[in-house]
This record gives structure tokens, sequence and C-alpha cells, in this order.
């Protein structure tokens, strides 16, 4: 095996450019799908953020009585479509509304509890089902307004969606022309290598030791490219940590768990080495044969 | 050992090797001697398993080489030592890993790697030359490289197609001294030339190829040049 390793390397020295070119496109294509990868994680915990939020906010009236109230609830809670609920009393509103203007001294003096309408704040389990849950809603006597975040999730949806079906396509176009391209390199060497692979057959090597340096020669290729490619996006994350945190502020995307990076590397590594050996392994086959 | 019963050989409608038979038994060295174009490579090749015949069998150590399979060939080849005209070294490695390959192949440990091309090379003479690349050797270092990766695996048989081809005849001579060399340690040593000169210093088996055909099979002795 040793010797399979110093012949492979030794091809990788012999022709430096089209060993470049093998690694860097296996790069292009690992650089791509890691931050596909890590943008529809994050877009995912973003998601399930929103999802995870009061959906629906119904605001009462000041006649509305705590028995009508559970009626509502128990209405809500029938449909089978509500996650939860919870009731903001007038004196918990005011409580949010100082917490949320504790800077603004004015703003605190001129409010109290009797201003803030008391509300019921909805979780839902589906949120396709926000137009039913609201509508519920609204056609409760005892609701003022009802105030819902349907376009917000729904547009996130429509993200998340379209990022996984376009990186899914990339990362599938960018593979398939990684291990043609390590075919044709390899293909290429071989050719460079016609008359020594024709004096070691001639010599009694078997087609499985003829093989193994060009073998090796793809995996070190789809390692290499995925490696660096990962790599690199670690980095860049965490260049850019700061800004994604400032930018979503409370959504919890980062820090990315070690285990996750660790996953992804662990992945594109096992993805490297299947690329890398089956383009040269058919290319060495078919020149054997 | 090796039998060759009625062997044609065409290439299309050119006959190369027309009804050829005979068997050489263990031990034997044996000149296969004829003009360019007597057939004598397509015999060597027949041997290594390079060609097929077109009719009658080769057989070598009791296997019919038509029977052999080609996943077979490896190791039917690792039986034979070949040396060829045009050397076929390795450029990019030294004489010394350009003899250790054919000890590779076959899966040896590297000290008994090392321990069996040193003693190779000293048998050829070639010890101060082991670190020398085929670039900066002479012709008949070149073939003295080529007849040890032949011989350091110890093969029944060595094959060489025209080593002195390329040589002077002072070089020549240190050449087929070794195969005698060779041939003494009870090895079958088949060599096609057309060096009469050669042949009849050595003094073995002759067999004479003429357009395709075995015209003569002299056991021992000179051969006259007519």
């Amino acid at each position: 095996m040793k010797q399979h390793f110093r012949t492979a390397w030794k091809h990788i020295r012999r022709s430096p450019y089209q060993s470049l070119a093998a690694i860097l496109i296996m790069f292009l294509t690992f650089l791509i799908a890691t931050i596909f990868t890590l943008v529809a994680g994050g877009s995912q915990i973003v998601l399930r953020y929103f999802e995870s939020r009061p959906q629906v906010t119904a605001f009462f009236k000041d006649e509305a009585t705590a028995g009508q109230i559970d009626t509502l609830k128990a209405k809500l809670i029938q449909t089978g479509k509500v996650e939860e609920t919870k009731f903001i009393s007038k004196e918990e509103a005011l409580q949010i509304y100082r917490e949320q203007n504790k800077d603004e001294p004015l703003l605190l003096e001129m409010v109290t509890a009797n201003i803030l309408p008391a509300s019921l704040e909805v979780s839902i389990k589906n949120i396709i089902d926000i137009d039913q849950v609201a509508g519920v809603l609204k056609n409760d006597t005892t609701v003022e307004e009802v105030v819902f975040q349907e376009d917000v999730v729904e547009a996130l949806y429509r993200w998340t969606g379209s990022i996984r079906k376009i990186g899914i396509g990339l990362i599938s176009v960018l593979s398939l022309v990684s291990f043609l391209i390590i075919l044709v390199i390899i293909g290429m060497k071989i050719t460079i290598r016609k008359s020594e692979i024709e004096i070691l057959q001639l010599i009694g090597a078997s087609n499985a030791y003829i093989r193994a340096p060009f073998v090796l020669e793809g995996i070190i290729y789809g390692l290499s490219g995925a490696v660096l490619a990962w790599g690199l996006s670690y980095i860049l994350l965490l260049y850019a940590t700061p800004f994604i945190i400032k930018f979503l502020v409370d959504i919890p995307v980062l820090p990315v768990p070690y285990y996750f990076i660790l996953i992804v590397l662990g992945i594109e590594m096992l993805a490297g080495f299947i690329i890398g050996s089956l383009g040269s392994f058919i290319a060495v086959r078919r020149y054997l044969k | 050992m090796v039998k060759f019963e009625n062997v044609t050989k065409k290439f299309g409608e050119t006959t190369t090797l027309d009804s050829v038979s005979f068997e050489i038994e263990k031990g034997e060295f044996v000149f296969v001697i004829g003009c360019s174009g007597a057939g004598k490579s397509t015999l060597v090749k027949l041997i290594l398993r390079e060609y097929l015949p077109t009719e009658g069998t080769v057989t070598v150590d009791g296997i019919d080489l038509l029977d052999l399979r080609r996943k077979e060939i490896p190791d039917y080849r690792k039986k034979i030592g070949f040396v060829f005209q045009d050397f076929k070294l390795l450029t990019d490695m030294t004489v010394f890993e350009n003899v250790a390959i054919a000890l590779r192949i076959l899966g040896e440990k590297q000290e008994d790697i090392d321990e069996r091309v040193e003693t190779i090379l000293d048998l050829v003479g070639l010890k101060d030359r082991k670190d020398f690349f085929p670039s900066q050797l002479s012709g008949g270092e070149l073939q003295r490289t080529c007849l040890a990766r032949a011989v350091v695996t110890d093969p029944d048989i060595v094959i060489a197609d025209e080593p002195t081809g390329n040589l002077d005849i002072g070089i020549a001579r240190q050449i087929v001294d070794i195969f005698k060399k060779i041939n003494e340690t009870g090895k079958i040593v088949i060599m096609a030339t057309h060096n009469f000169e050669i042949v009849n210093e050595v003094e073995k088996r002759v067999i004479e190829l003429e357009n395709g055909k075995l015209v003569s099979d002299k056991k021992k002795g000179k051969y006259h040049i007519s």
C-alpha cells in the first residue's frame, strides 16, 4: 500500500496542473455543498423559531368576560389545530409594555392597564391552518382584532423550500461534473503512462496492482477537495458570525453545534472518497478492458 | 515444459507462424534464429501469452495457454522472466527500483526485496549503478537491468527477444554470458536472435525459422550460415 501511495503521489507531482484542476473542481463542489447545508440548516432553525412563536393574537373587547374567553379557548382546542393558547390579561399586557418601554418614562406615565386590551396568543400545530384558526377568532363577538403573521411564515416556507431545491440541484450537477472531470483527468494520466502500464502487464502485474495508484490518486483529489472546502466554509462561518448574530437578533441560529460541523465534514469526506474512487476506478477499468 | 504443437498464427491474411512444432525441456538453452520477419517475435509473444495461436496449441508447464483466462494471465506471466530488445524499463525509476518492481508485484517484503535485488545486481555487474536512472545508462547496462528484472523473481523460464540487437559484440557477449549462468541454475532460456556470431560461440540448441516455418531444429552445435 505504501508503494501505491508513493506512486500516486508521484503521478500527482508529475502533472500538477491536471491535479490542481481536479482538486479545484472537487473543492468548488464541496464549498457550495457546505454553504448550502449551513444555509439550509440555518433557515430551518429560523423557520422553527417563527413556528414556535404564537402565530395568531386575538385582542379582546373590554366587556369580554372570563367565561366567554374560556369558551373561546375550548372552541379553539376542539378544532384540533391548536398547539397551545396563552391568555394575557390587561395587567400582564401593562407589564410587557413597561418592559418594552423602560427607557421611555414619558410613554410609561401615560399608560394604565385599562387602556391596554387583554389578548389570547395562539400557537398553531400546522401553519397551513392559520386562516381557519384566525377565522374562528374573528367570528367571535368578544374579539376586537386579530393579528397574525401569515405572510412571514409562508414566505419563510417558500424560501427554505427553494434553498433546499436549488442546493440539491446544484450539488447534484457539480457532483456529476466532478465525477466526469476525475474520469477525464485520470483517463489522460493513464494515456500518458500507457507504456508504463504495458510494461507492468508484461512483467505480470495484476489489474488490481495497476489500478491501485490511480484509484488512490482519485481518492486524494476527493478528500483534499472535501477537507479544503469544509475548512474554508468553517473560516467563513466564523468570520460571518458577528454579522449574522447582529442581523438575526433573537433567533438562536448560532453558534452552529460542533457535532453538526463534524457530521458535515464526515459526510463530505465520504462523498469525496466515493466520487474520487469511483471516477478513477471507472477510468482505469475502461482502459484495462 | 514448453510445447508447440502445429502452431499457426495469422494476422488477417498474413501468416507469421506456419504449423510450428517443437518441445523444450527443463534446463535447456535454445536459440530461435531467423531473419527479420521470420516469426521469432511472434513465437516469443505466443509463449508470453500476448498472442493466441490461430491454430494448434502452446503448452507451458502443462498449461494450455488457450485455456488461460484473462485474470489468470498475470499469475502465469510471473513464472516467466522476459528480456526485451528495447529494454522496456520505467524511465522514472532507478535501476534498483526497476528491478525491485518485479518483486513488488509478487507482494514480497521490503527486506527480501532489498536483499534479492542487491544479489541480482551484483550478478549482472550493476551494483554501483543501482541509483542511476535509465537515461544515465549505456545500452549494455540497460539490457543488464532488464535481464536483472527478468530473473530476480526466480522464474522457471527466461525469454529474450533480440536481447543483443542494439549492442556491440563485446557487450552482447557479456549479456549472453549472464544468460548462460542463469541457464546453469536449471532454468529454460529461450533467446530469439539474428546474431549468428553469438549463436555459433555458445553452441546450444538452435531452432531456425524462415517465413514462419520451422526449417531446422539442431540439438547442439554450430549454426552455419547458408
